[in-house]
């Protein structure tokens, strides 16, 4: 793969996750009866960024969760390689809440119909929102971001790699290009 | 894996990945729907040649938690008993498109034999005295859930050892994670030898500073057939309060069923709480979901 550019810098990511943290008390009118769940593996730390967010200006404190979205793929009975499960962890009741299902990157929006999927088989919960850092386009469900941190517009042989500290060591965003074979 | 049998040619990381799993499917097993739909489009047979409750039913259930459409056959009300051999009978489920096949059967081999006749992935659900792999899976889990690591751990199994295929496959499985396993019975219930394990007529010392203690069924059949006489059985073999205080302090206390209550287990311990006969059958659940996973998700159709 040919690196491309650089979509975001660790001070752009800071800003955008922040925005989206005001955005979304802005839309819950406050933080009562909200949750955050992060999809994994990098929705997770993103969703407890914008928990410390929240935190830092509301002085209050919103629940999070991990959400492995695996069991519900739909592709699961055609891939080739058996996909790890890893744990879902809510540690709350999602039922009569107001849920920010958080991820990376939006693009076909399947990852996004199977998180809602599980969210449903766990508790029913007053209202879902999706929150990414990165909508790249490309989609193949009618399925939208609420908050977004950065629409892309991208090629379909582009590869977006967010990068954060908690797993990559770093926060960055880049944009890659795969090169014919 | 592709199928099944036993645990021969298995690494510790496989071992470990597969529990990892289980855990996982743990967890689903605790929420409100219990399902999830991983394994849509699949078909799974119990092919029971022998009879069997609480196996064919933990992996009939495993199957449906997973969303996979499950048939299920039974040796005693079918055409075997019009003579249709083992290999016909897996050949005519196979015409029906069945993609994996729990086998049991009271003659070892038969899971083997039957990888040769069938496409579907073959899972042993128990052959004659050899090998019972997901018993013993769910023992090793349920021994991880109460021991934190078997590294190091000194795990003894009591009881009709020869005849045993939940013992063989502990014996096979058990010291891939570390564990030190001893096996004790009265010496016309022993074996030979049983590599990977500790052989030894006398209860004490195979109890003697057990981190855990597994019971396994006196069948009633080894009596009739002379290897052992009952009064002689519970007088120096039966697992007691007394005998156990020899074990570390709440050693945890597992059999894979079904019980004889005060024959090979004090009937006091079996209710008591060292017993981890529940969480065995709740955690078999969860290890035949992960088996079952890592057997059809990603295979070729």
């Amino acid at each position: 793969m040919r690196f491309k550019a650089e979509l975001l810098n660790a001070e752009e990511m800071r800003r955008a996750l922040y925005r989206i943290a005001h955005e979304i008390v802005e839309a819950n009118k406050g933080v009562e009866g909200l949750g955050l769940i992060g999809i994994h593996t990098r929705g997770i730390p993103l969703a407890e960024r914008i928990a410390r967010y929240i935190r830092e200006f509301e002085g209050k404190e919103v629940p999070v969760g991990i959400l492995d979205i695996t069991l519900y793929r739909d592709d699961l009975s055609e891939i080739g390689v058996r996909p790890q499960v890893r744990q879902t962890r809510i540690p709350f009741d999602i039922t009569g809440k107001a849920l920010v299902l958080v991820d990376d990157v939006l693009y076909t929006g399947r990852t996004a119909r199977a998180a809602l999927d599980a969210l449903m088989d766990l508790g029913r919960p007053r209202r879902i929102y999706l929150a990414v850092l990165v909508d790249r386009g490309h989609r193949e469900l009618p399925i939208r971001a609420d908050f977004v941190g950065k629409n892309v517009p991208t090629a379909k042989n582009e590869v977006v790699k967010v990068k954060v500290e908690e797993v990559d060591g770093e926060d960055r965003v880049e944009l890659w290009e795969k090169e014919e074979a | 894996m592709r199928h099944l049998l036993d645990f021969q040619g298995w690494t510790r990381p496989e071992v470990e990945n597969l529990l990892d799993t289980a855990r996982v499917m743990a967890e689903v097993l605790e929420r409100p729907v219990k399902k999830v739909p991983a394994l849509q489009g699949f078909t799974v047979a119990t092919v029971f040649f022998e009879p069997s409750t609480r196996t064919r039913i933990s992996f009939e259930l495993a199957a449906r938690r997973m969303s996979a459409d499950v048939v299920s056959f039974a040796a005693q009300a079918s055409s075997l008993q019009k003579g249709e051999s083992y290999k016909d009978t897996l050949l005519t489920l196979e015409a029906m498109g069945i993609d994996a096949y729990i086998i049991r059967a009271d003659s070892a081999g038969v899971p083997h034999q039957a990888t040769r006749w069938v496409k579907g992935v073959v899972v042993n659900g128990g052959d004659g005295r050899r090998a019972h792999p997901t018993q013993a899976l769910l023992d090793a889990y349920t021994l991880l859930e109460a021991l934190g690591t078997l590294e190091g751990k000194k795990i003894a199994i009591v009881g009709d050892i020869l005849h045993s295929r939940v013992a063989r496959s502990n014996v096979e499985l058990l010291p891939l994670l570390g564990a030190e396993v001893w096996v004790a019975g009265p010496p016309t219930l022993l074996p030979q030898t049983l590599p990977g394990a500790r052989l030894t007529p006398h209860l004490e010392e195979a109890l003697a500073e057990a981190d855990a203690v597994m019971v396994l069924r006196l069948q009633k059949e080894r009596m009739e057939a002379g290897l052992i006489h009952l009064q002689d059985y519970i007088a120096h073999y039966q697992v007691t309060e007394e005998r156990l205080r020899k074990a570390k302090p709440n050693a945890p206390l597992l059999h894979p069923g079904p019980m004889n209550r005060d024959i090979e287990l004090e009937g006091t311990l079996a209710d008591s709480e060292r017993s981890l006969v529940n969480r065995q059958v709740r955690n078999g659940q969860a290890v035949r979901m992960a088996v079952l996973y890592h057997l059809l998700v990603g295979k070729e159709r």
